[in-house]
């Protein structure tokens, strides 16, 4: 019997490697694992590559892993916000490498990860800081720019519901990047507020096939947003 | 010297924003144009975050933490809205399927550069977000602004001295003196605010400027 649902969310970041590039799903804080992040500060990886819209909100969830120095290098595309405290701080003090991407190339690059593309040609940012050094291309009167995949040995992602082989739904505005960031990491897990029976979540809604996860655990706590 | 006040701006832009339209409003300023879109007209809001049909904020008690627009705010969604990923919201707009963005702007070229997302400044914290995606994106990009900065320079530029957003993407720009299209053949001034002359506007503005063809010629 597959089973991916884990109990702990100890064992969901088990093997979590110093060094690693783990994506981390939401946007400021909707749709963001919070109980994962926690989990992985107290599992204690260093060295991490995290790619995330954002740079860290107020002092919890990935603003509490940036100050934990666990992070070297973050990817992402709106780093500085009224509540980035702790990211500005780290960065200001050159303690932190931040590569900024508009936020549909980043979107675009994870997704050109999942689906196995080489590269991808894009618009977006053409001619502007962002591309310099770039190579780009000229197709159909259009000026492109060519960019790189952004492929992650871990995902992070919080979801509605979800099943034992792995399928996942979202809810409301939370779902932003989960769904590409499953697709693009070797090893996604997933916080649910609740693990339902196999054959309940109607397979006409269900937006993360369970082929792109890999462990599940629920998440008592955000079941209770759902109400 | 009259100005048009922000809501007045924003009441001018949602004038301009036609049925059934595809829009993105972009943070700050161009979030205030949700407040004056005419009430006899089915406009559908974008938010990059992934919402479609996004609808105004929430009675104070009902806001929910997952449905919140791209400045991080508590919205609603409207019967029939969608909810959808970052990758579909952005082939939405990269892949030209939104009718209007309206942004914000630092400065605006004669030739329709725009640049918004950085002052360039050694010691700031560079955050471009969205802004290049609906820059290159949208059918048309509407730009709202102070006509001068606060230390009074035009933001209508001959050329951006500030880091670009995007090249030659900008179609019109409501500031607080006027309406301005950019065009291949100039820029083409729509509307001025009332009691200033077409003279006096190219007075504080470093760039050539022309009447609009069809637009009434002010005073």
């Amino acid at each position: 019997m597959i089973d991916k649902t884990v109990t702990s969310l100890e064992a969901a970041v088990a093997g979590i490697f110093d060094g690693a590039t783990v994506m981390i799903g939401g946007f400021g804080t909707a749709g963001q694992p919070a109980e994962l992040i926690d989990a992985l500060i107290a599992q204690g990886a260093k060295d991490l590559t995290i790619v995330n819209n954002n740079a860290g909100n107020g002092e919890l969830g990935l603003a509490a892993l940036l100050k934990a120095r666990r992070v070297r290098k973050i990817i992402c595309s709106f780093p500085r916000q009224a509540d980035s405290q702790v990211f500005d701080a780290l960065y200001r003090a050159g303690e932190i490498e931040l590569e900024l991407v508009p936020q549909g190339n980043l979107a675009v690059r994870i997704q050109a990860a999942g689906a196995g593309l080489g590269a991808i040609f894009t618009p977006t940012g053409y001619g502007t800081l962002l591309a310099e050094g770039k190579e780009t291309r000229e197709i159909d009167g259009r000026q492109y720019v060519l960019e790189y995949p952004i492929k992650a040995d871990f995902a992070l992602i919080k979801a509605h519901r979800g099943d034992r082989w792995g399928n996942l739904v979202y809810r409301k505005s939370a779902r932003n990047f989960g769904p590409i960031m499953a697709m693009a990491a070797t090893t996604t897990i997933a916080q649910v507020g609740e693990i339902v029976p196999l054959g309940s979540l109607d397979p006409e809604a269900i937006i993360t096939p369970g082929i792109f996860v890999q462990r599940v655990v629920a998440v008592a706590g955000s079941a209770a947003l759902a109400a | 010297m009259n100005k048009w006040t922000r809501d007045d701006i924003a009441r001018r832009v949602a004038q301009d924003i036609p049925e059934g339209a595809y829009v993105n409003l972009g943070i700050g300023l161009p979030t205030k144009v949700a407040n004056y879109l005419p009430k006899d007209r089915e406009i559908f809001l974008h938010s990059e975050n992934g919402l479609l049909g996004m609808g105004p904020a929430p009675a104070p008690g009902h806001e929910d933490p997952e449905l919140i627009n791209a400045g991080k705010e508590p919205v609603t969604l409207l019967e029939g809205g969608a909810f959808f990923h970052h990758g579909d919201s952005f082939a939405m707009m990269r892949g030209g399927h939104l009718d209007i963005c309206v942004l914000g702007a630092f400065q605006v070229s004669a030739s329709g550069d725009l640049a918004n997302w950085h002052t360039g400044a050694p010691d700031a914290i560079p955050a471009v977000g969205g802004a290049m995606d609906l820059a290159i994106g949208a059918k048309q990009v509407f730009v709202m602004t102070d006509h001068l900065t606060k230390t009074g320079e035009c933001k209508l530029v001959e050329r951006c001295t500030y880091p670009l957003t995007g090249i030659g993407c900008v179609d019109r720009i409501y500031t607080d003196l006027a309406v301005i299209d950019i065009t291949p053949r100039g820029l083409e001034v729509i509307e001025i605010v009332e009691g200033l002359s077409f003279e006096a506007l190219q007075n504080v503005t470093p760039v050539p400027l022309v009447h609009a063809p069809l637009a009434p010629r002010a005073a």
